[in-house]
């Protein structure tokens, strides 16, 4: 992967920035390996297909929140971004052409996610509170626009939504799949060759160092809230290629998902520090542990969520330790 | 007091428009011994609501953030419910005090385990309640077995539902429990310590303050009033939800704190800020579905406000629209015309 052979990093300091994603790497063989050995059928190529077919949409707006944590930032709108975005193509589809929908629907997550980063970074109000607001007014939005569940018939979307790309014999993917693939690729090459990327880690690493070295802190942290708004809205759009349904209750939590996934990525939260790569690692173990979990069958679904807090327990416990003995032998 | 214009300036104006828009709105008359009116109304269903946000002020004080809170109120409300339908006699004041005090010690512990990781740990308190927020949900639907417990005990129904000297017991229980606060951090040092470590962890410490400590009990506090929160919301309504019961509680007790003008940034809170930002809300809330806006739309309305409060509360917004009226530019000002010149 890029990420793994990128350059210009001292060579004493790679173990300890790519142990997070590494150690993710390793959790995440160690759940296929342990699922093939208990389950018969699990371990297939097909397995892994699937948690990518069915986490598509996360994986998309977990690149946004990855970009936006790494600024330092939190964006909790993304659910019902993506609750709006499901709710808005299925109520125009019948009236107005597929594609006309799909631009304006990413065009409205993407003004109203550069409308947040503006208000975070002008007016100086936290992230948190900001995002807060905008996850209210988006999720307000769905229910104005109708509090029963939209079925959608359009073509294109209904043969986005069947289509089986065959990969090998019992091997095949979603179109969505390539979707949120494209995602990454561009989203990795952005963070890791282009100025944005280096201003968003620069961002993240020191704000005010970053405007004392004379960064575009503005545009940068607007950039950040407007992809993650661009992201969100894709990924309501493979949501509604999902599910071929729009409602104001889908991705309920979802923020909660995206931030787990860029968490057990490896990605600090206090921002500056984590790769895209650790991000894909995350939402695939996440999707992992419910396959693991409908394959126990005697499992409750609540057991999810237990397993997902025990394990964000642990990869924070991880980087805890890893940031202080980092810290200790700087001293 | 200064402070608490902005939040006592929203809640009047939307008592205005329930002046204007609804008949009878400030009437309270009481029917058979009890107090009843849209006023109480406020006051009863927005009791949870307040001491979460005021366990949650001091949790804010310390410069921290509590997000568990929702699964503390589902885990508590699970946890008695679980116990009292166990009772031989669900109508047994003992069994049912038992039921509480049991569910109030494991949401002690919880905020226990919260303040550990935030004060011995060092995590983020954002990310260190993150993970009880995530897991709590699942924790208390393990608790009700993923069903909704329904209970027939009337003791326990006094909690959320009951009256007590006319008044609704919930609206005692917050008196109480905001008279116990103001006293402990404005009579006694306790507040003045808990705005010292929000202010600089590191200092008080070396001045002779067990941070550690008091950033246990403050979060241990915190899920305290969410568990007795929990306890309120489930007696309402007999029964336990793992699933729904104080599903987004943290942030609206987050927003409560916040509008009420206590700064995320730590080192100083204001009580009576946050009970009239929780004011607010619930008579948001209220003022919708009494005008007949659909209820749907009510966050919509949640978001205007919030992004308003805000907005104004921010000394750099301020600073921007208002320039004329400041004399003194506040140290704001230079950082925010550095980047608007660059841009």
């Amino acid at each position: 992967m890029k990420t793994l052979a990128l350059p210009r990093q001292l060579p004493g300091r790679l173990p300890r920035n790519y142990l997070p994603v590494l150690v993710t790497g390793a959790l995440f063989i160690a759940m296929f390996t342990a699922g093939g050995i208990r389950y018969e059928g699990f371990a297939t190529g097909q397995i892994i297909l699937n948690v990518f077919i069915d986490n598509a949409f996360l994986l998309v707006v977990a690149v946004g929140m990855t970009f936006v944590i790494l600024t330092g930032g939190i964006d909790l709108s993304v659910g019902s971004v993506v609750a709006l975005t499901t709710m808005i193509a299925a109520s125009l589809l019948p009236s107005t052409p597929s594609f006309l929908v799909i631009l304006l629907v990413l065009a409205i997550g993407g003004v109203l996610g550069a409308a947040m980063g503006a208000i975070i970074h002008y007016f100086e109000i936290q992230p948190f509170i900001v995002t807060l607001a905008g996850m209210f007014l988006a999720r307000g939005l769905c229910y104005t626009i109708g509090t029963d569940s939209i079925p959608i018939t359009d073509p294109t979307f209904t043969a986005i939504a069947q289509t089986r790309i065959d990969l090998a014999p019992e091997l095949w993917i979603s179109p969505t799949v390539l979707i949120a693939l494209a995602v990454v690729l561009v989203a990795t090459y952005t963070l890791h060759y282009t100025r944005l990327g280096r201003n968003v880690y620069a961002v993240g690493g020191n704000e005010q160092s970053a405007l004392l070295m004379g960064l575009p802190v503005a545009r940068t942290k607007i950039a950040v809230y407007t992809v993650s708004g661009l992201c969100s809205a894709l990924g309501g759009l493979l949501l509604s290629f999902y599910m071929l349904s729009g409602y104001g209750l889908h991705a309920v939590g979802m923020e909660l998902d995206a931030i787990a996934a860029v968490v057990i990525g490896g990605t600090l939260l206090t921002g500056g520090s984590g790769y895209l790569l650790g991000t894909v690692l995350g939402v695939l173990v996440l999707g992992l542990i419910q396959t693991v979990i409908s394959f126990e069958g005697t499992l409750s679904s609540w057991w999810t969520k237990i397993v997902i807090g025990l394990l964000l327990l642990v990869f924070i416990l991880l980087q805890r330790l890893i940031v202080t003995t980092g810290v200790s032998r700087e001293r | 007091m200064k402070r608490l214009a902005w939040p006592a300036g929203i809640l009047a104006a939307l008592l205005l428009v329930n002046l204007i828009f609804t008949d009878h709105f400030f009437q309270i008359e009481i029917k058979e011994g009890h107090l009843y009116g849209s006023l109480i109304d406020i006051f009863r269903f927005g009791a949870p609501l307040i001491l979460v946000a005021l366990g949650m002020t001091l949790v804010i004080a310390t410069k921290g953030i509590d997000l568990s809170v929702g699964s503390v109120v589902a885990i508590s409300g699970a946890m008695a419910c679980l116990q009292i339908s166990t009772l031989p006699s669900q109508d047994s004041i003992g069994g049912v005090l038992g039921a509480i005090g049991v569910a109030l010690a494991l949401a002690v512990a919880l905020g226990v385990g919260n303040g550990f990781l935030v004060a011995i740990v060092g995590i983020q308190p954002i990310i260190a309640t993150l993970i009880l927020m995530v897991a709590g949900r699942g924790l208390a639907q393990l608790i009700t077995d993923g069903q909704i417990i329904t209970i027939n005990s009337d003791p326990y129904k006094l909690i959320g539902g009951g009256y007590w000297l006319t008044l609704p017991f919930g609206i005692i229980i917050v008196a109480v429990v905001l008279a116990l606060i103001a006293f402990v951090t404005r009579r006694l040092a306790l507040g003045l310590l808990i705005e010292s470590v929000g202010g600089n962890a590191e200092a008080s410490r070396l001045s002779g303050i067990r941070s550690h400590g008091l950033l246990i009990v403050v979060y241990a506090f915190c899920a305290l009033c969410a568990g007795i929160a929990g306890l309120m919301i489930s007696s309402n309504v007999s029964s336990a939800d793992g699933n729904n019961a104080g599903l987004w509680i943290e942030l609206d007790a987050i927003l409560a704190v916040v509008i009420g003008g206590t700064s995320l940034a730590g080192g100083r809170f204001s009580l009576g800020g946050t009970v009239l930002g929780a004011l607010i809300i619930q008579t948001l809330t209220t003022t919708i579905y009494s005008i007949g806006v659909p209820p749907e739309t009510t966050l919509l309305f949640k978001a205007l406000v919030v992004t308003i409060v805000c907005l104004l509360q921010s000394p750099a917004f301020r600073a921007k629209v208002f320039r004329s009226r400041r004399k003194p530019a506040p140290p704001t000002v230079p950082a925010g015309e550095k980047v608007t010149v660059r841009t």
